[in-house]
């Protein structure tokens, strides 16, 4: 069997707020177009681990990583221009955030950024990318409306259309369902499935049951450590390491 | 590149290193930011230096600093003994902002309730307007309303022989920092999140149980500093309190006393205060305590504007 290509490798993680620790030591590597799910109590440093991975440590002050991040072979604190590895690494938090401005327009906004211009390129990339995250039948003839007067879980599924626009190599998501419900939360699961061809995508869940039936791998962190990681049908169904593995996941605590 | 990953970097992962024209543009602005940023602090400096300099000569010369601040008696053009003593501007500036602070709080914190909490549509629009429009009468005008207007009203109302005195300088002081204390104190009920009053409203509070037990605390910390700011503005205003006050040195024993402000006394003197003199020391010594007490209450705003911040 070929080993697989380590799209993101993370050596002894160590992220700090202020005094409180909240990821201490975590390493583990992120294969090329899996899906790698993190499941784990509330505190348990999920979230951190995601913004670590973005640099955001970079908006708040009191954030302190150390450790190596290393993002298709290269140390991310290295790297010369942030904002491109930004550009490369798409981001979708727990809550909806459709900015201030037309649906198009969220939707244009990175690939604009990045400098095309061209109406035609644009249009093509605003309709593949909402009709990917299950949004385009319902706003194709509103998409002039401000998108953050949409509901809940449109503005979710513009989020990740927005994240899509930036045609980026790596998907963080965070908890993307919480304000999305369970008939859509199902469509967008299986354009996730899709995805995967083209990007690798990280998946921080509350739902354990979400993991199972998306992640290759999964990952299990409790009080900022790793427990374990393994193939997600074997975290679920087979030998586990450790035993508060299998009490979580089958819901004996958390 | 670390070993135990073994794989080279891809050729995307090297492009991170390419800093594009974003990128410099992006540099370019945060230096020109940080140069906008810096000369504001600057000419604050520039100022506090100059009038430290053209005190400072004063505070560590002649000056007896327990008397200048302990002594009623401000008589600097006396040809026998001239005396600098600022305990009664200090009282005078003191008295005239308290009962503005009296009168503008209650005001300004009911309209910016009103505009923010219960009017609505066209009533509120209109009214926001109007207050702007309030803030941007010039101070010379309010003390011309001051001496034309109040001063005969006073007489008539309260049979004293003048009406040029704290009441009348109070009050026009009052209505002055009102506006520009309902304005602010509205930005911070206007930040309180819809959300906090639907969840306080369907538990079935009464409106003023939701403003009084959700709102007010969540927004306490911007009424404060609004409060804090009408003080500031107080302290600072010059020429209606000049206009209404009586501008007399007094030490006063009843509302209807005419007092001086230490603002109005460096506004009618400095011109006619020989250069260098100890007249015109002392006058910049006021200046430097003036600016001292600004100072201060901007810095209590600020704190208390943040302390509120990091605790929630």
């Amino acid at each position: 069997m070929v080993a697989p290509t380590v799209k993101l490798a993370v050596r002894d993680l160590r992220i700090a707020y202020g005094e409180e620790e909240a990821v201490s030591g975590i390493s583990l590597d992120v294969h090329a177009n899996e899906i790698f799910g993190i499941i784990g109590p509330a505190g348990s440093g999920k979230t951190s681990f995601l913004r670590a991975l973005n640099r955001m440590e970079m908006f708040n002050d009191d954030m302190h990583v150390s450790g190596e991040i290393v993002f298709g072979g290269r140390d991310i604190s290295d790297i010369r221009n942030v904002y491109a590895l930004r550009q490369k690494i798409g981001v979708v938090f727990p809550l909806p955030v459709g900015l201030p401005m037309s649906v198009y327009d969220n939707v244009a906004l990175s690939p604009r950024l990045r400098g095309v211009k061209n109406k035609a390129a644009l249009d093509e990339i605003v309709e593949r990318c909402l009709t990917r995250a299950a949004l385009w039948d319902e706003v194709k003839d509103r998409l002039k409306a401000l998108g953050s007067l949409l509901s809940g879980g449109q503005q979710q599924r513009l989020t990740i259309a927005r994240a899509l626009s930036q045609d980026p190599e790596l998907l963080l998501l965070d908890e993307f369902s919480i304000a999305v419900d369970p008939v859509t939360t199902m469509r967008i699961e299986d354009v996730l499935r899709e995805l995967k061809e083209e990007v690798t995508i990280i998946l921080v869940t509350n739902l354990v049951q979400q993991a199972r039936r998306l992640a290759d791998r999964t990952a299990f962190f409790l009080s900022g450590e790793l427990v374990e990681v393994a193939e997600t049908e074997v975290l679920f169904t087979g030998e586990v390491k450790d035993q508060r593995t299998r009490d979580y996941v089958e819901g004996r605590f958390g | 590149m670390p070993a135990d990953v073994g794989q080279p970097p891809t050729k995307t992962a090297m492009d991170l290193d390419v800093r594009g024209q974003d990128w410099y543009v992006d540099k370019l602005v945060s230096v020109l930011v940080f140069v906008g940023g810096i000369s504001a602090v600057v000419l604050i400096l520039g100022i506090f230096v100059f009038i430290t300099k053209e005190g400072v000569g004063f505070v560590f010369g002649p000056m007896e600093v327990w008397e200048f601040f302990t002594s009623p008696f401000w008589r600097p053009t006396s040809r026998t003994e001239a005396t600098y003593g600022i305990l009664a501007l200090m009282v005078g500036t003191a008295s005239v902002t308290g009962l503005a602070m009296l009168i503008a709080v209650p005001f300004s914190l009911g309209a910016a309730v009103f505009i923010g909490e219960f009017a609505t549509g066209r009533t509120r629009e209109t009214l926001k307007v109007l207050v702007e429009l309030l803030a941007a009468i010039p101070s010379v005008v309010w003390g011309f309303i001051g001496l034309a207007i109040m001063n005969p009203l006073i007489i008539e109302t309260f049979d004293v022989p003048i009406g040029l005195g704290i009441l009348n300088s109070g009050i026009i002081l009052g209505l002055m920092a009102a506006p520009i204390m309902t304005t602010i104190a509205e930005d911070a009920l206007k930040a309180v999140p819809d959300g906090y009053r639907e969840a306080a409203e369907a538990m079935g509070a009464t409106k003023w149980q939701v403003i009084s037990k959700v709102v007010f605390p969540a927004a306490k910390n911007g009424l404060m500093a609004a409060v804090l700011l009408g003080v500031g503005r107080g302290f600072g205003e010059t020429m209606a309190v000049l206009m209404a006050s009586g501008h007399s040195i007094n030490l006063p024993t009843s509302v209807f006393d005419s007092v001086r402000a230490l603002t109005a006394t460096i506004a009618a003197e400095l011109g006619e205060a020989p250069v260098g003199s100890d007249h015109y020391r002392a006058l910049f010594t006021i200046g430097i305590f003036l600016f001292l007490i600004t100072f201060v209450i901007n810095l209590m705003a600020d704190i208390v504007i943040r302390g509120g911040g990091r605790k929630r």
